[in-house]
């Protein structure tokens, strides 16, 4: 029992990422019928926003100390960040501690201006264009996003911490009157979690219960007809699309804690994320999302020891590795719409 | 006995009942007209008939075999062509090509793997295939991209195209539609010259009577889902129950 | 040889000429010059440019023509490489058993997941493929390590059993080779400055694509190509012919499949290793970039966009910014640190934002490739010899 909410509790922060990232590409395959193979190189770039934020606030001044000496014997350079300078040791210390939760207010501005810049510059031109070419282009782009980054930060993962506030677990098993460490959870997941259910619930609610929302809804549904009603329908899909590109990007800044960030990471979930999208059902929102936490957890169970060490007898061993192919094979096997794809969805 | 029954069919999307109790017979050589005011169910009838859409009950029988729950393929492989309201051609093709794709279709089937064949030596093939292009008038654009044509051309082209196949029924939806005057006399004349040389067997969707009254030995009028009469032309001008649907339905 | 028309068999003489005389056109640089740097004319990248022209050629089959965009093509080419080590470390040294497994197991690999793949279209069916690569690449690197040796790659031993050629046990590694005529030989010829090298290898390379592009000549020109570029086109209308498409373009993927596994294959001959990296997305990425660079749906496209990929990287990858400074030397020093600046991100390690940015242009820019570009410029110098039977289907998507 408990090794089995550990796994469920251990899918749930991968999960919650495929999730966001399956949204925001059923946004933008929905509303603007593109499928967008950059849409992992903005997952990265949020990332990448957290790496920013930290190096900003780690900018230091650097002053000399004639009252200490260095191993050499010369004077000791001491550096204090800016931010200790500017706001005092308390707040800057906090500051340069909280950078990653502080990156969203950098990443927001920042990935709409990318997602602007995105559809405005280049998107917008590959709407009539084949399926094959938007495919094409999109994938460029994500190598060319991947390439600046790699060439800006280096090949190397760069850690990005959590605040210390959050480091360290919480004793689910305790809770749940188990034994001491039996279940146990790093915070930091926790607030992962509970952050993509709040932006998700936010999309959702935003796309139900605004008159914005409605439009989009509508456009998914029936583009043209949209268009007909004389609403200007392309400003809206620039919207969305910055707000896609703002979804994708603050996955990643929450996501920098849990694995540090790498220039690669944008493509690896971005593939495990379309399988996402087609295994809930292409254009479907809630077949995203729970397609995302159904493989995530999944993935998750496959790498315990037991299930593990079955496979090994079939000769085959990290099962964890393919497993959401396997799944997704199996799927589209049995319903190749998806868990909850709607009839006439790319079904030409 | 006629090459194509209908017999209860019923269809509906949703709340919405598209076909209800539909009977039809289509005498085998002659030309059938399926009429109606818009909406009353023409194209879903026809999408039933080519295995586009299955009919929720009710059976459709081509030459005494079932229709339904065949893929569209199969179905033309029996002997049914069809003519769309939008001309569906292979547009980046030539002219020639296009027609030749259903003469490999014909004497093939529906898949053959002749990878090192030359399309150019296959004598016979090229042999009909111009001569379709012959019959419809058409020969001199044989190397023309089909996308580059007039509307009447395309619609010309796949006309020949689903010639080109030998069909035993031919189904037109809206073959004029969108056509000038003389275009459309032209079609009417193309039509009823096939008719007399190969005694194909075509059902007609069209909205202009004059298409209609040129053209039909049979006529069925369909309203809001059902045949209300089927009968020769020259009784359905006038017909009570006609003009009621085309009045009442007419906004 | 009447089955083609005059175009036909000039581009296919063309191909022979330049294949056969490469290591003469490739390498028109004096030894020791300057220029030395920008010759081609090695065994090494020769090899490279005739592989990476049998994959593009084939790649070319399934999306030239039906319009399938596959993302998963490095999938067969790494399949073709294993088997073919395999085949090495089993049997014998020689090729031609490992070259027969290579393109048999790529065209099972390719008969199942296009089975599969194929029951969707458009981007389903790209995403599909690309994840099947990843999958075969998740499998290579760890999954399957008894059979494909993990992250170290697959390579012989001394220890292997190789049946017909007797494991020795002792001395050094076996060379691969065709009935005792090993791959690696070069003849040199000394011609004044000049050197050119004629490898063993090179030209075995250079047959089999000579072969594979004579097979896609005559696909193209078959009713069989007819059919996959009506696929391409229209599939309603097709089906609504009575024609099967689903058949169609499995078999299209499967032979594309098995071009693949050919160039996997000899990947391995020329060089008896395999390593899952050559399955990686990237790597499928290169590929259909290759092919769409060349002209996608034209016969010879597909060999030019190789051919330029391979060599620019290869170029491309060996400037740094010692050679930089050099060429710009003559410039201002703040000129010229700048201009060398801005370079340094594009050449040495940075070869893949310029691959990436090439890919970008082509597409937004170019859709039809080099050879679309090659037909621009006869449109404008007013040469019109009409697009004939070479280019049957520039794939012009503008419309």
């Amino acid at each position: 029992m408990d090794q089995f909410l550990l796994q469920v509790l251990n899918g749930l922060d991968k999960g919650s990422a495929y999730a966001l990232i399956a949204l925001g590409l059923t946004l933008i395959f929905g509303t603007l019928g593109v499928v967008n193979f950059a849409h992992g190189a903005l997952f990265m770039v949020g990332a990448f926003c957290a790496v920013s934020m930290q190096k900003i606030f780690e900018i230091s001044k650097i002053t000399i100390d004639a009252t200490k000496t260095d191993f050499l014997g010369n004077p000791l350079k001491v550096k204090t960040p800016y931010v200790i300078e500017w706001f005092g040791e308390s707040a800057g210390n906090a500051m340069i501690n909280w950078s990653v939760p502080l990156a969203i207010l950098l990443a927001i501005p920042v990935m709409l201006l990318v997602g602007y810049i995105m559809e405005r510059g280049l998107i917008k031109h590959f709407y009539k264009r084949p399926h094959a070419d938007q495919i094409l282009v999109t994938f460029g782009l994500a190598i060319v996003i991947q390439e600046i980054v790699k060439a800006s930060y280096g090949a190397n993962p760069i850690p990005t911490p959590a605040p210390s506030q959050f480091v360290g677990s919480f004793d689910f098993g305790v809770l749940l009157g188990m034994d001491p460490n039996a279940v146990i959870y790093p915070y930091w997941r926790l607030i992962y979690f509970a952050f993509s259910a709040v932006i998700i619930s936010a999309v959702f609610a935003f796309l139900r219960f605004t008159t914005f929302g409605m439009v989009v809804r509508a456009g998914m549904a029936d583009r043209e007809t949209v268009g007909l009603l004389g609403i200007n329908i392309d400003r809206r899909f620039t919207l969305m699309f910055g707000a896609a590109a703002a979804v994708a990007g603050l996955a990643g800044v929450m996501y920098t804690p849990i694995n540090s960030p790498n220039y690669h990471m944008g493509m690896d979930f971005l593939v495990l994320s379309f399988v996402v999208v087609v295994v809930g059902g292409m254009g479907s929102l809630p077949g995203a999302v729970l397609a995302g936490f159904m493989l995530g957890i999944l993935e998750s169970f496959a790498s315990m020891n037991a299930v593990k060490e079955f496979f090994e007898m079939l000769y085959l061993p990290s099962i964890d590795q393919i497993i959401i192919y396997l799944v997704a094979i199996i799927v589209l096997l049995t319903r190749p719409r998806g868990l909850m794809g709607k009839a006439g969805v790319m079904e030409e | 006995m006629g090459i194509l029954e209908v017999q209860n069919v019923n269809k509906s999307f949703g709340g919405l009942k598209a076909l209800q109790n539909v009977n039809l017979n289509i005498e085998e050589g002659t030309i059938h007209a399926i009429i109606g005011p818009n909406g009353a169910g023409k194209s879903t009838l026809l999408n039933c008939f080519v295995g586009k859409l299955v009919p929720d009950t009710g059976t459709v029988m081509f030459n005494g075999q079932s229709l339904l729950g065949i893929k569209p393929h199969e179905i033309n492989q029996t002997g049914v062509s069809r003519v769309f309201q939008t001309p569906e051609i292979f547009t980046d093709l030539s002219v020639m090509e296009n027609v030749l794709i259903p003469c490999f279709a014909k004497r093939d089937g529906a898949f053959k793997m002749n990878a090192l064949n030359r399309v150019r030596n296959e004598v016979d093939i090229q042999e009909k295939a111009e001569q379709m292009l012959i019959d419809v008038n058409m020969i001199d654009k044989r190397d023309m991209i089909a996308s580059s044509m007039s509307r009447g051309d395309k619609r010309r082209l796949e006309m020949a195209m689903c010639l080109a196949q030998d069909p035993k029924l031919l189904l037109l939806d809206e073959p004029t539609a969108g056509m000038a005057r003389a275009d459309t006399n032209n079609t009417i004349d193309l039509l009823s010259e096939i008719q007399d040389r190969r005694h194909i067997t075509m059902a007609v969707i069209e909205h202009d009577m004059h298409v209609v009254f040129s053209l039909a030995q049979k006529i069925s009028v369909l309203a809001q889902g059902t045949v209300i009469v089927e009968d020769l032309p020259e009784n359905i001008k006038g017909h009570p129950k006609v003009q009621e649907a085309y009045l009442g339905g007419a906004h | 040889m009447n089955t083609f028309s005059k175009a036909d068999k000039n581009t296919l003489l063309f191909v022979i000429i330049i294949t056969m005389l490469a290591p003469f056109i490739l390498n028109p640089f004096p030894e020791g010059s300057a220029m030395a740097q920008f010759n081609a004319g090695y065994p090494d990248l020769m090899q490279r440019f005739a592989i990476f022209g049998i994959l593009a050629v084939g790649f070319n089959i399934l999306f030239g023509l039906t319009g399938y965009l596959s993302f998963g093509h490095a999938a067969f080419l790494g399949v073709g490489s294993y088997s073919a080590v395999w085949m090495f470390k089993l049997l014998s040294m020689n090729i031609i058993p490992a070259l027969i497994l290579s393109v048999i197991i790529a065209g099972i690999f390719a008969l199942v997941i296009g089975f599969i793949s194929l029951r969707r279209s458009g981007i389903y069916f790209s995403i599909l493929t690309l994840a099947f690569a990843q999958m075969s690449f998740s499998l290579a690197y760890s999954v399957l390590t008894p059979i494909t040796n993990g992250e170290t790659g697959l390579q012989i031993t001394l220890n292997d059993p190789r049946i017909l050629d007797g494991g020795t046990g002792a001395g050094n590694l076996p060379v691969t080779g065709l009935f005792g005529l090993e791959m690696r030989n070069t003849f040199t010829l000394d011609l004044g400055a000049w050197a050119f090298q004629f490898n063993v290898g090179y030209y075995i390379c250079a047959i089999f694509l000579i072969l594979a592009f004579y097979l896609s000549m005559r696909i193209f020109r078959s009713p069989f190509g007819l059919m996959l570029r009506a696929i391409k086109t229209n599939q309603t209308r097709l089906n609504y012919t009575g024609l099967n498409s689903r058949p169609y373009t499995l078999a299209a993927f499967v032979i594309s499949g098995m071009y693949a596994g050919l160039a996997g294959g000899l990947m391995a001959a020329m060089d008896p290793l395999a390593g899952a990296e050559r399955m990686q997305w990237t790597a499928s990425g290169e590929i259909v970039l290759m092919t769409i660079l060349g002209g996608a749906g034209t016969l010879l496209g597909p060999v030019l966009g190789a051919g330029f990929i391979k060599y620019f990287e290869n170029i491309f990858s060996k400037i740094n910014d010692n050679v930089l400074h050099t060429w710009f030397s003559i410039l201002p020093d703040g000129l010229e640190n700048a201009i060398v600046w801005v370079l340094h991100f594009f050449v040495g390690k940075g070869w893949h934002l310029t691959l990436g940015m090439l890919f970008m242009l082509v597409v937004i820019f170019l859709p039809g490739g080099l050879m679309e570009g090659a037909d621009r410029i006869r449109a404008r110098f007013g040469r019109n010899k009409g697009k004939g039977e070479d280019t049957p289907n520039a794939t012009n998507p503008a419309e």
